[in-house]
């Protein structure tokens, strides 16, 4: 590819990056990382290419590698973000879920 | 599929990791944030499959499918295997640790990456090609091995305390040298066993980097190794022609930057600080003989009754409550308090937990509206006009030394001035120092009141007596 396009694209990428999160309040700091680490997850993409183009064993062996060590970071990142996510309701859907909740807790009880 | 058309989904794929990103700064939209986030990353993942990208500049693609499919497709049952049950099962309080957990085995992946690309170039390759391979060996290894560290001491498989061995400075200094010498040697030779000493190095380079870096400041450094381990993938991408690559890695090292910086802001430290503070820190005076002093512990029922004529309390949790499971019974005494027409607020320090934000997860698996989480720079100064502090299993983020004791290692941390409350309820299992390791004046304060226990039997039987007041 064209250096000066890569370049391009780095740069803009890096004020995207900066403009994006430069707000964000610490109430969601946990769930950014996560997400964004779950993001880098896509180094997937470049095991499988090079797993596509492994010519012996010892290659192909260590791309097969990062493809479970990406899978890991990109699917599980993804997960666990959803699910810490899930959790952070508004005041109306919040004291509803709870009420369900510490309704089921009475009719274990009983 | 043709080059085009693959090219613009790994565009698309782009945009819907900056729309994640954006969606996750709000709670609003942050969960939807994150699922346009996972479509576009598996998206791109399926992409590969259905075009076969050139291996170097002049050979042709080959036909599909892709070579050793089968083996891709296990591999990637083997990390479904693994990752999916790790994120369902884990307890919020171990968020930390999983985060540092994935964020390592994507560095190691991305070195990975890199090593078989490093085998693979011809003699062909560029040398901006082999730097890029070269930078994605090193600082994925760095990332993977410091990430291990930083889970081991989330997870206590190790002290948490900072590192210091004498000479400490000087290892890493020679480490570090080392790597850039043996990374000149590599970019130059071109030879399999440069690159493993330099892998090796890299590993050790990230180990020494992270052992100096004390419990509470684990989390800064984990988010900085989740910034390097994106730019690894962007200088993949420049290695592998992948625009996505490059867009995804930069994105994620660009924020990541930013996040690291405001996190150590939060925790009112410089990041350079937070990495090499251990080896500029005076030892600590002794403080056995303080132990020895008076204090005033109450029972549930003075709790209570302290309570019940309050007009303003203060919640300050902390990861002690988390431990305890105690967040269902902390919203059930806040809801109590607010059936009497107290007014009542979750104080949120930026780090209670053990990272940035960690609280409002766990508090909002409680059920907790997060509106009724209110951040320090609000809290503060409302402390003024609170009738009682209650501080469960928060130690630290409201030690008042932060503002008085020059050289005690929280100093400069902001902290929630529960010191101006009227009064402060301490809920503690025992006397022992908070995660930072430092002793706390203000369990001495005349106005403090110490309720031991644990925090779920102790809050279980405060709302009992303040149910039957």
């Amino acid at each position: 590819m064209d250096a000066m396009a890569i370049i391009s694209i780095f740069v803009l990428a890096v004020f995207v990056g900066f403009e994006v999160v430069s707000k964000v309040s610490s109430t969601l700091h946990t769930p950014l990382m996560s997400g964004a680490n779950a993001i880098h997850g896509v180094i997937l993409v470049g095991a499988i290419i090079v797993a596509d183009h492994s010519e012996n064993n010892l290659e192909l062996g260590l791309s097969l590698a990062a493809i479970v060590l990406a899978t890991i970071n990109m699917v599980g990142g993804f997960v666990v973000t959803d699910r810490m996510l899930e959790m952070f309701k508004p005041k109306k859907d919040a004291s509803a879920a709870a009420k369900k909740e510490d309704e089921a807790a009475k009719g274990g009880q009983k | 599929m043709n080059s085009t058309i693959y090219s613009l989904i790994g565009l698309a794929s782009g945009v819907a990791f900056i729309l994640a990103l954006k969606g996750l700064s709000h709670p609003k939209t942050a969960r939807r944030g994150n699922l346009i986030g996972a479509f576009g990353a598996t998206v791109a993942t399926l992409s590969v499959f259905l075009y076969v990208t050139p291996s170097g500049e002049g050979t042709q693609a080959h036909s599909l499918p892709i070579h050793n499919l089968g083996w891709i497709l296990g591999a990637i049952a083997l990390g479904l295997i693994v990752g999916v049950p790790a994120a369902r099962k884990v307890e919020m309080t171990q968020m930390p640790q999983l985060v540092a957990l994935f964020n390592g085995v994507g560095g190691g992946a991305a070195a990975l990456v890199a090593i078989v690309e490093y085998l693979n170039l011809g003699d062909t390759a560029t040398t901006a090609e082999v730097i890029f391979t070269v930078f994605t060996v090193v600082v994925g290894c760095v990332s993977f091995s410091g990430s291990i560290i930083t889970f081991m001491k989330l997870q206590e498989l190790m002290t948490t305390r900072p590192v210091v061995f004498p000479g400490g400075r000087f290892v890493i200094a020679a480490t570090l040298v080392a790597v850039l010498g043996v990374s000149v040697w590599v970019v130059t030779a071109l030879g399999t066993t440069p690159l493993l000493v330099l892998a090796l190095l890299s590993l050790l380079f990230g180990v020494l980097f992270v052992l100096p870096v004390g419990g509470a400041d684990v989390p800064i450094v984990i988010s900085l190794l989740n910034a390097f381990t994106g730019l690894t993938v962007a200088a993949s991408g420049y290695v592998l022609s992948s625009t996505l690559l490059i867009i995804a890695g930069t994105l994620v090292g660009a924020s990541g930057t930013i996040l690291t910086r405001l996190m150590a802001e939060a925790m009112g430290r410089s990041l350079f600080g937070t990495l090499f503070g251990a080896f500029t820190a005076k030892p600590q005076a002794a403080t056995g003989a303080q132990e020895e002093r008076p204090v005033r512990s109450g029972s549930p029922d003075d709790v209570a009754i302290l309570l019940n004529y309050a007009r303003r309390v203060v919640i300050v949790p902390g990861f002690g409550l988390a431990v305890a499971q105690a967040q269902h019974t902390v919203r059930e005494l806040a809801d109590l308090m607010i059936s009497k027409g107290i007014d009542v607020a979750y104080g949120i320090h930026p780090v209670a937990g053990r990272m940035p934000g960690h609280m409002n997860v766990l508090l909002a698996e409680a059920n907790v509206p997060y509106d009724q989480l209110a951040e320090m720079d609000e809290v503060n100064p409302t402390f003024g006009q609170t009738d009682v502090a209650i501080v469960i299993g928060a130690n630290d983020v409201v030690n008042p030394a932060a503002q008085t004791t020059p050289g005690c290692p929280i100093y400069g941390m902001p902290i929630l001035e529960v010191n101006h409350a009227a009064n402060i309820i301490f809920l503690k299992r025992s006397m022992r120092p908070g995660f930072a390791g430092i002793e706390n004046e203000l369990l001495y304060d005349p106005k403090t009141m110490l309720l031991f226990g644990d925090a779920k039997a102790s809050l279980t039987k405060v709302v009992s007596a303040l149910k039957a007041l």
